[in-house]
């Protein structure tokens, strides 16, 4: 029996989700909707009377105070529903997930209605229905269905208006009855073998795309080669097993491979740095790695080999970061895109050594212009406002309900990013110091904990590896999922249980390969015998190829010694956690895969991990020469700097921020909004995770690819100067701060492309080695691109940067906001010429080339002496330069401490070769540069510290809320009210 | 001197446990974290604490409603053992989820029985929000509380909320009558002079700014705002700005419960 429950408000009760979709619907440019109502669709079917289905839902459904239900006939008879037009105007949607899509409420609910004492309840499906009231043109209708209520990659519509707009009418009761016939017959053994031995080249071409492998001609012959060698066929589950850890996703291939570099054009800018041409073998270990080993810190205690870096915290604990992508899937499904995003990264800080709490996430995403008109949409690509909203829900509703803080992030924005938006997510763990390696022994069992496996996110590996195409939301849709935080929360809870109790000798987490990617990593140097049968799956019909690679969320795999099998199991199931064993780690270097009994998989693991061919790539640099302006824009500066201010990059993030949960497990010291009224930028996020130590750790960011278009490597020099200043600015020092590396690209087997990421891994080099900074972990997502007819358009070159510092004292912070008024303000720093890439640049419509630089040597100095001065207690706030320059900054800190500021630009150290201009001054972005705030009394004191480092004294804080900058000639040239800027920087995303 | 026993109850989903644990370590009580399976498999009983802190979180994920799930278990498999609890004279307090769970479960306001009286429904603003709100403690500053939690507390105190769901809504005109003229209504959100105020003051949208109730003994209390994390100056959002105390306006509450149970039970 299927019962339809609809839950919905009572009358008079105020309904946000509406009344979002009706602004919504309004941003579509759709007018004519009066009144929308939502109501949640319970489908439960399974053997449960009548009686109960009444119990069910006024027991457990319905809350008594706001809503009423209504029970529907459940065979999908339309009779009950009256009629789906009610009246003229009214149109119903109801929208349901796709069958095999996690649907996280069913286990919940499920065990509720146990809880009452009803048992028999088979599956529970919710489904979303949508009453719009309106004049609205049957493409209206659609268009809104499509643009806002649901996506097809994970969900369709069931019930549709009578007029048939709707093709899917009612495909949901046939799918679920599909789904249904299928789990009663569940799978049939047959196993698979692919034709390669005498394949041409044509035809391995063909068994690579059509089985989404991703993999190249040189790659597929290789596999053709081991094969032939041991004389059979591969079984698909072996091509699939090859395909995966052999894709750029795991392996790394561009990176790693030999890279054959030229470049063109260097030497018509001074300044440029020339790499030379050059034959490049492993570029990852001859840049960012190469920083680690020459700086050879004692305190670095696990780099580039685990999930995650380590480094040591105190004298028991050491932390441990993490910052992963998540792009394609958040392009295709932003919410289930991002949430499985951070409950990946999540797992790995899980999965790193032995374990490790979560205490912190960061996240940074990249979008197109939210403000981009419908008709400039390419076909099949979401609008970045809705990928945006989806991203930022799928986060919020992963991250708060883990409990862990997500106190840091960025949110930027391009053009570029339209059809390819970049979602970081990043995760800081801690663990006891002696938890921090792993080590899996031969004879241990294979045992998995957490979710069940389902045919979600199957080719999610190879499928990142890829570009994306109008298709792939149909091709790859698989690939795509919703995440069950709950369920991984329960496995974060009972695991560092199991961790303390020392019952495992090592752990990781099933991220993109599944199982493929897990075991095969854990037994690379032991072999491992799995039995596919074993896996406790969420339906049947999974063959074992499907079990083996799915990448279904919130799983992790142990390696656990028999003796301690039992106290394991009784941890996990104390807390409803699964825990079971499906395979042994074996020593004879093997990888074999059964299932009930028959061998389907029996490869080398030194073929599978070392046989991937290396190959040579080119690439070019050619540097570019931008249109440049050589004057003062026209328009007064005041409304420069309100453009600005009001620019996407740097206008308010409180939208976003506010979402989130920053505060959970109580250790934030320095919130992500500070100031007077608590919405002011801070520069970096800082905890104390532990409530009995005064110790903090800070955690920054730096990205700008507008920088990328000049030169990325001064790109990559400046991300590192921005995530360094930012520590320094809250109060940090250099002595203990790591970095992470995170590159999303183009596709780097175009020269141009790879030509851009050896610069910038370059800058990465030499910006790190000279401030003595370490890389302990990063990661790559090449393939960045989105094809529309044909045509390939790549994201801008974007490098994440991102900083831990530990710090000793968190009573030494300090926050951005302008603290009292008659302090005085300094600048410390050199302003140079370097307005390229700017956003001074940007609102006039040019780029430049005078991109910013770093001097580490200098720079290192200036880190040093103001970290002294704020460690001394004379600094009363800090904000660092960075897009819009000094203007922006003392904007920021003017609103956020709601206090005035007369400045004088003529005071500004600066060196250029060409004049002095106030927007230049104004506007510049050069690196290294910070404005502080010094009481009067402590003038000499902070000089004499700041000795031999370039700082002007430009001004004062005022009483009065108003930003008066004199410019060179002495001449007032902007009086702006502070409660105008604020107002211009927190317009654009107050939605 | 007498060991004050709290339970800090825990489930799948569940959050602040460690920083509420924390808040009543500091007060001298000593916490266990204890899973629900516990209890409902008679490991643990609830006869062992004097108090039951149910922390925040998103317990089952807050499918259905936030706290429904964990309201519906406490109801079909502790339901005897909570009324003893309350009977003896015991102490609960409800926080964010808690809250949720308490009001859900038919404990809170706790009127007449277990029947629903309110709800916590979705903010007006749609959204969950993480906001520092300043709330008016009813029997604060010199006036009697009829509320054990609340006494001595200043008259404005400042404590964050971070919730999707804390619009609070009496079933009827009756139910909020009786709340206030039994003195219920614990905390109200207000501005920073101690002002009623709007959104985003009141930073969901409840009835008469209510953010939260005790129910008719002033033993059991729930909230939407976080006490326990303000219970050091560090986590005030301008310390910065304001200077660093020791402590922050949380702990007093923490400290009445243990408080309490030294001097009643």
């Amino acid at each position: 029996m299927e019962w339809k429950i609809e839950i919905k408000n009572k009358k008079g009760i105020f309904d946000p989700l509406a009344i979002g979709i009706k602004k919504d619907i309004k941003d579509l440019g759709i007018v004519g909707v009066k009144k929308i109502n939502t109501s949640q669709v319970f489908v439960i079917s399974g053997n449960i009377s009548a009686k109960d289905a009444r119990r069910i839902a006024e027991g457990l459904l319905t809350d008594p105070v706001t809503q009423e239900y209504r029970i529907e006939d459940g065979c999908g008879s339309p009779k009950r529903h009256g009629s789906r037009v009610r009246g003229p105007g009214f149109r119903v949607v109801e929208v349901a997930y796709n069958p095999g899509v996690m649907d996280p409420v069913e286990e919940s609910a499920k065990k509720a209605i146990r809880d009452m004492g009803i048992e028999g309840v088979e599956s529970i499906k919710t489904e979303k229905r949508y009453l719009i009231k309106g004049r609205l043109t049957g493409s209206q209708f659609k268009t809104i269905c499509e643009r806002l209520l649901y996506n097809k990659v994970i969900q369709h519509v069931v019930q549709a208006p009578l007029d048939g707009v709707y093709p899917e009418q009612s495909r949901g009761a046939r799918d679920r009855r599909a789904l249904s016939l299928e789990a009663q017959g569940g799978y049939k053994f047959k196993l698979i073998t692919v034709d390669i031995l005498k394949a041409n080249d044509k035809k391995l071409m063909k068994i690579s795309k059509k089985g989404q492998l991703f993999l190249n001609l040189r790659e597929m012959k290789e596999i053709q080669a081991y094969f032939k060698k041991i004389k059979r066929d591969p079984t698909d589950c072996e091509l699939e097993t090859i395909a995966q850890t052999w894709s750029e996703h795991c392996a790394h291939k561009t990176f790693k491979g030999v890279i054959d570099y030229r470049e063109k054009g260097i030497g018509h800018s001074a300044e440029s740095i020339a790499l030379g041409n050059r034959k490049i073998d492993n570029l990852l270990k001859n840049t960012v790695m190469k920083v680690t080993k020459d700086l050879d810190k004692s305190w670095c205690v696990s780099v580039f080999k685990d999930n995650a870096g380590i480094i040591k915290f105190d004298g028991e604990d050491n932390i441990c970061f993490k910052v992963e992508t998540h792009n394609h899937p958040s392009a295709l499904e932003p919410y289930g895109g991002a949430g499985t995003g951070i409950g990946g990264v999540i797992r790995d800080i899980l999965g790193v050594g032995l374990g490790a709490k979560p205490i912190m996430n960061t996240d940074v995403f990249c979008f197109g212009l939210p403000d981009t008109p419908q008709d400039k949409i390419p076909k099949a690509i979401l609008h970045p406002k809705r990928i945006m909203k989806g991203v930022v829900a799928g986060v919020r509703d992963y991250g708060n309900r883990m409990g862990i803080p997500t106190a840091n992030g960025a949110v930027l924005f391009d053009e570029a990013y339209i059809g390819n938006p970049l979602v970081y997510c990043g995760t800081l763990g801690i663990m006891p110091k002696d938890k921090s390696s792993k080590d899996a022994q031969s004879g241990d069992y294979i045992v998995v904990i957490g979710g069940r496996t389902g045919r979600d996110g199957i080719h999610g590996a190879t499928f990142s590896s890829g570009e994306l195409t109008h298709e792939s939301g149909g091709i790859s849709g698989g690939a795509v999922q919703i995440g069950n935080p709950i369920t991984e929360k329960k496995l974060t809870d009972t695991l560092l249980k199991a961790r303390d109790r020392g019952l495992y000798n090592a752990i990781t987490d099933c991220g993109a390969g599944g199982f493929s990617s897990a075991v095969g990593e854990m037994g690379m140097d032991l072999g491992a015998e799995v039995d596919l049968e074993k896996p406790p799956l969420k339906y049947h019909g999974l063959s074992y190829t499907e079990i083996w690679i799915s990448e279904a969320q919130e799983r992790m795999v142990l390696s656990v010694p028999e003796e301690n099998i039992a106290e394991l199991s009784e941890i996990f199931n104390a807390e409803d956690v699964r825990a079971v064993v499906i395979g042994r780690f074996t020593g004879d270097k093997r990888l074999r895969l059964k299932y009930e009994g028959n061998m389907v998989c029996d490869l080398d693991m030194k073929f599978l991990h070392d046989g991937l061919p290396r190959f040579e790539r080119k690439a070019v640099w050619s540097m570019p020469r931008h249109r440049e302006f050589k004057k003062d824009f026209p328009g007064t500066l005041a409304k420069s700097l309100l453009k600005i201010l009001s620019s996407w990059n740097v206008s308010s993030k409180e939208w976003v921020i506010r979402q989130y949960d920053h505060e959970v497990q109580g250790h934030s010291v320095l919130k992500p909004l500070v100031g007077v009224k608590n919405d002011g930028p801070g520069d970096a996020a800082i905890i104390q995770p532990k409530f009995n130590s005064k110790k903090g750790i800070i955690v920054s960011n730096g990205i700008n690819p507008r920088y990328s278009s000049i030169d990325p490597y001064w790109m990559a020099a400046s991300c590192i100067d921005e995530a360094l200043r930012q520590v320094i600015a809250v109060g940090g020092a250099l002595k203990r701060t790591a970095l992470l590396d995170n590159f999303c690209w183009g596709n780097t087997d175009k020269p141009d492309r790879l030509g851009d990421l050896v610069r910038a891994s370059f800058g990465c080099y030499d910006i790190a080695k000279g401030y003595g900074v370490p890389f302990i972990s990063g990661k790559d997502s090449l393939n960045n691109e989105y094809s529309v007819h044909g045509k390939s358009i790549s994201i801008p070159p974007t490098l994440l940067i991102s900083a831990v510092s530990v710090m000793d004292d968190i009573r030494k912070t300090i926050s951005m906001d302008f603290k009292k008024a008659g302090n005085l303000i300094y600048v410390v720093g050199m302003t140079y010429d370097e307005l390229g890439g700017s956003h001074y640049n940007m609102i006039n419509g040019i780029i430049g080339n005078n991109v910013p630089r770093v001097d580490a040597k200098y720079g290192k100095r200036v880190f040093k002496r103001l970290n002294s001065a704020i460690e001394g207690g004379i600094v009363k706030a800090c904000h660092d330069c960075s897009e819009g320059g000094i203007g922006v900054s003392l904007a920021e800190m003017a609103f956020s401490g709601g206090l005035g500021a007369e400045v004088f630009l003529g005071e500004v150290p600066f060196e250029a070769q060409g004049p002095r201009r106030n927007g230049l001054i104004l506007f510049s972005e050069s690196n290294t540069r910070f404005i502080v705030e010094v009481k009067k009394r402590d003038k000499k004191k902070f000089e004499a510290v700041m000795r031999g480092i370039p700082i002007g004294l430009i001004g004062c804080i005022l009483d009065k809320k108003a930003l008066k900058i004199y410019g060179l000639d002495c001449k007032k040239v902007m009086d702006a009210d502070i409660n105008k800027l604020k107002e211009a920087w927190q317009r654009p995303l107050r939605w | 001197m007498k060991k004050i026993r709290v339970i800090v109850l825990r489930t799948a989903g569940t959050n602040c446990d460690e920083e509420t644990a924390f808040a009543f370590n500091i007060c001298g009580a000593l916490v266990d974290l204890v899973h629900i399976n516990k209890i409902a498999g008679n490991e643990k009983s609830l006869q062992d604490y004097q108090i039951l802190a149910i922390p925040g979180g998103f317990t089952y994920g807050d499918d259905i409603a936030s706290g429904k799930i964990l309201a519906n278990e406490m109801k079909y498999r502790l339901s005897e053992e909570l009324k003893d609890f309350i009977d003896d004279g015991r102490l609960i307090i409800g926080i964010c989820n808690g809250f949720q769970v308490l009001v859900k479960a038919g404990i809170l306001p706790g009127l007449n029985g277990n029947g629903i009286e309110a709800t916590l429904s979705y903010n007006d603003s749609g959204k969950f929000e993480d906001r520092w709100t300043y709330l008016r403690v009813a029997g604060g500053g010199h006036r009697a509380s009829n509320c054990v939690w609340t006494k001595g507390l200043k008259e404005i105190i400042y404590l964050p909320v971070a919730h999707g769901e804390g619009k609070f809504i009496p079933r009827g005109r009756l139910i909020m009558d009786s709340l206030k003229k039994n003195r219920q209504i614990v905390f109200r959100y207000i501005d920073e002079k101690g002002r009623p105020a709007g959104y985003p003051y009141n930073p969901n949208g409840s009835v008469e700014g209510i953010a939260g109730v005790c129910d008719p003994t002033g033993r059991v209390l729930g909230m939407m705002p976080h006490p326990e994390r303000h219970i050091l100056g560090a986590q005030h959002p301008r310390w910065t700005r304001e200077g660093l105390k020791r402590f922050g306006d949380g702990v007093k509450i923490f400290k009445n419960g243990v408080d309490y149970v030294r001097q009643k039970l």
